[in-house]
């Protein structure tokens, strides 16, 4: 049996760069150990919990109260008008009588989505666009990377507003207008994660093994940044909602009498002084959302780069 | 040093040229013209505006007309308000909005930089978690949440200052804070993580050896640090503060260049919009470059020859 072990050694010794790059997604000791740190963070846990409560009252609370109680977001009740917060309506009604619980659930459903798939877009383009631009190096990499510095000049937010004017207000087009612009960190990061990655030996024999290089980048290279891309991901998505809400408070983004959390904002607004509660309670459910996020994706970053730390 | 200005100076022009290219393309190629509204405009009236703002010719020429007259300081007619140039505009609203700005940085320094300091000085006390949870959820809230909030509780309730509009110091104050509480509470965390990071490096340790009081120590050697990393976050939170400034802007009633620009970019007045977005460019582009002049200031390892 010797000689054939030595065979499959020698294979083995050829084989590991596909197999190490495979388990490194599937979870080795790195991202064991980081879920253990992220489950000892008791905060980030209940921030964790919290959102996806509210993520699950968003998707079946609308139909659940439609139900029970035979309303849902666009029901009116003229014949009372505006009521403050009652156990019929836990949130009171809006100005149009509309019950405000199932309208902010309803705009929380937009917020969540249209964030989550807002950071996903910008997650994706900005790791490819890093990655395929350091791998490349020279004048490729100083091209693409000066793209980013210019884009970079250019104001961000009046970006994302022509952007709107031009594709139009609906809401998918304002995801894909968020993530378009939104990518230029995880670029950089990925760039100069890449850009140490690079120079290692096991790039250098799986290049010398005749990988090409799309197989490079997308199975060395990519999932080895994971850790950085997936820090800034949970960190871009509260960044994403608030722009949302932002847009839609200013007007641009979803469309009434569809709800987002900032045009519910934006009416509560204007009609705090009578109604207290169509402004504390959408604002509240945004705040509370965002503290969660923003404190999950601290735990994250902790959990997955303890030298981060701050 | 001057020579590493005047290279970046000089490096500047052909960003410049790229983003007023890139904007002009962004601008002009959307669908849509600033003529097209819900009442038609008789073809022979619409040459005449047409021809007006040069907009009959081939775009290769209204470029290069547009930057020559970017040269000379001229940003052209604005299409939305016929009576006025961009540039009066721009000159109406852009002194206000960077006052707000102003007012909003002053801020987030002043509470941000404090509360970072006492966190790194008190690290893991009672007063470090207070200052960071309290930064956690400044970060949190929103501008169109707090500026309400501030405007119920401290004018219509306490009738301390005006709740909207534009005339002397008290107008700034809401709107200011408004604004820079979310920056105030980033400046704080990179504070702390800042002095943290010197904290127990030997520099520190041979000031606190030669007997320099704690205060000293603090002040002059660790807030150093401490301010590495906020200095360049300065660069991207004065150009957000400064596009963030639209949603105040409605909030508080305020007169700046905000509002002028989501109109602008609604009723595709090609000249405004251009102005609006290569005005906060080029200031994004000195910003950037006075930063890494600080940098080089504050950081002695840093060498630009």
């Amino acid at each position: 049996m010797t000689t054939p072990a030595t065979s499959t050694a020698t294979t083995e010794q050829i084989t590991p760069p596909a197999v190490t790059a495979g388990d490194l997604v599937a979870g080795t000791s790195l991202w064991q150990d980081a879920w253990r740190r992220l489950r000892k963070n008791s905060m980030a846990v209940a921030s964790g919990l919290f959102i996806l409560l509210v993520g699950l009252a968003c998707l079946v609370g609308p139909p659940l109260l439609a139900a029970t109680y035979g309303y849902d977001a666009q029901t009116q009740d003229l014949a009372y008008g505006p009521q403050s917060p009652s156990w019929q309506h836990p949130f009171g009604t809006d100005f149009y009588g509309r019950d405000l619980l199932v309208r902010v659930l309803v705009g929380g459903r937009v917020s969540l989505s249209v964030g989550l798939l807002a950071a996903l877009l910008a997650a994706t383009i900005g790791t490819v666009y890093g990655a395929v631009a350091s791998y490349a190096g020279g004048l490729v990499d100083t091209l693409m990377m000066r793209v980013v510095d210019i884009l970079y000049a250019l104001p961000y937010m009046f970006l994302v507003i022509i952007l709107v004017t031009i594709l139009g207000k609906s809401l998918l087009l304002l995801f894909l207008a968020l993530g378009a612009v939104g990518w230029l960190l995880t670029a950089r990061v990925v760039r100069g994660q890449v850009m140490s990655l690079k120079e290692q030996d096991f790039v250098l024999a799986a290049r010398s093994l005749g990988t090409p290089g799309r197989d490079i980048v997308l199975r060395h290279l990519i999932p080895n940044t994971l850790g950085p891309v997936i820090v800034t991901f949970t960190l871009t998505v509260p960044a994403m909602i608030l722009q949302e809400a932002f847009l839609s408070f200013l007007g641009l983004g979803v469309q009434p009498p569809q709800p987002s959390l900032g045009s519910l904002i934006n009416d509560g607004a204007n009609q705090m002084l009578v109604f207290w509660w169509t402004l504390v309670f959408p604002g509240g459910v945004m705040t509370l959302l965002l503290f969660a996020l923003n404190f999950l994706g601290d735990g994250v970053r902790d959990a997955l780069d303890p030298r981060m730390r701050t | 040093m001057t020579r590493y200005l005047l290279r970046r100076l000089v490096e500047l022009v052909p960003t410049a040229l790229v983003i007023i290219a890139a904007s002009f393309a962004l601008v002009r190629l959307a669908p849509g013209s600033p003529f097209s509204s819900e009442k038609e405009i008789p073809p022979e009236i619409r040459q005449q505006l047409e021809a007006r703002y040069g907009f009959d010719r081939p775009l290769p020429e209204q470029f290069v007309r547009y930057v020559g007259n970017l040269l000379r300081g001229d940003l052209g007619l604005s299409t939305k308000y016929p009576q006025r140039t961009v540039n009066e505009i721009i000159a109406a609203g852009f002194p206000v909005t960077l006052s707000l700005a102003a007012v909003a940085l002053v801020w987030s320094l002043l509470v941000g930089i404090t509360a970072g300091i006492i966190g790194a000085v008190r690290q893991n006390t009672a007063w470090d978690h207070a200052a960071m949870t309290t930064a956690l959820v400044g970060i949190s809230v929103p501008s169109f949440v707090l500026g309400p909030l501030l405007v119920l509780v401290v004018s219509l309730r306490l009738h301390l200052l005006p709740p909207a509009g534009w005339g002397d110091w008290r107008h700034l104050i809401l709107p200011g804070l408004t604004l820079g509480t979310i920056y105030a509470a980033s400046i704080a965390r990179l504070t702390r993580g800042g002095m943290l990071e010197v904290i127990r490096s030997d520099f520190i340790r041979t000031a606190r050896a030669k007997g320099l009081s704690e205060r000293l120590v603090i002040w002059r050697h660790m807030l150093r640090g401490g301010l590495l990393p906020v200095v360049s976050y300065l660069g991207p939170a004065i150009a957000s503060m400064l596009t963030g400034s639209v949603v105040v802007e409605k909030i508080f009633n305020v007169p700046g260049i905000g509002p002028y620009f989501v109109d602008a970019a609604f009723n595709r007045d090609y000249f405004l919009v251009m102005g609006i977005v290569l005005l906060y460019a080029f200031f994004l582009l000195l910003l950037n470059l006075v930063v890494d002049v600080l940098y080089g200031l504050l950081d002695p390892r840093i060498d630009y020859s």
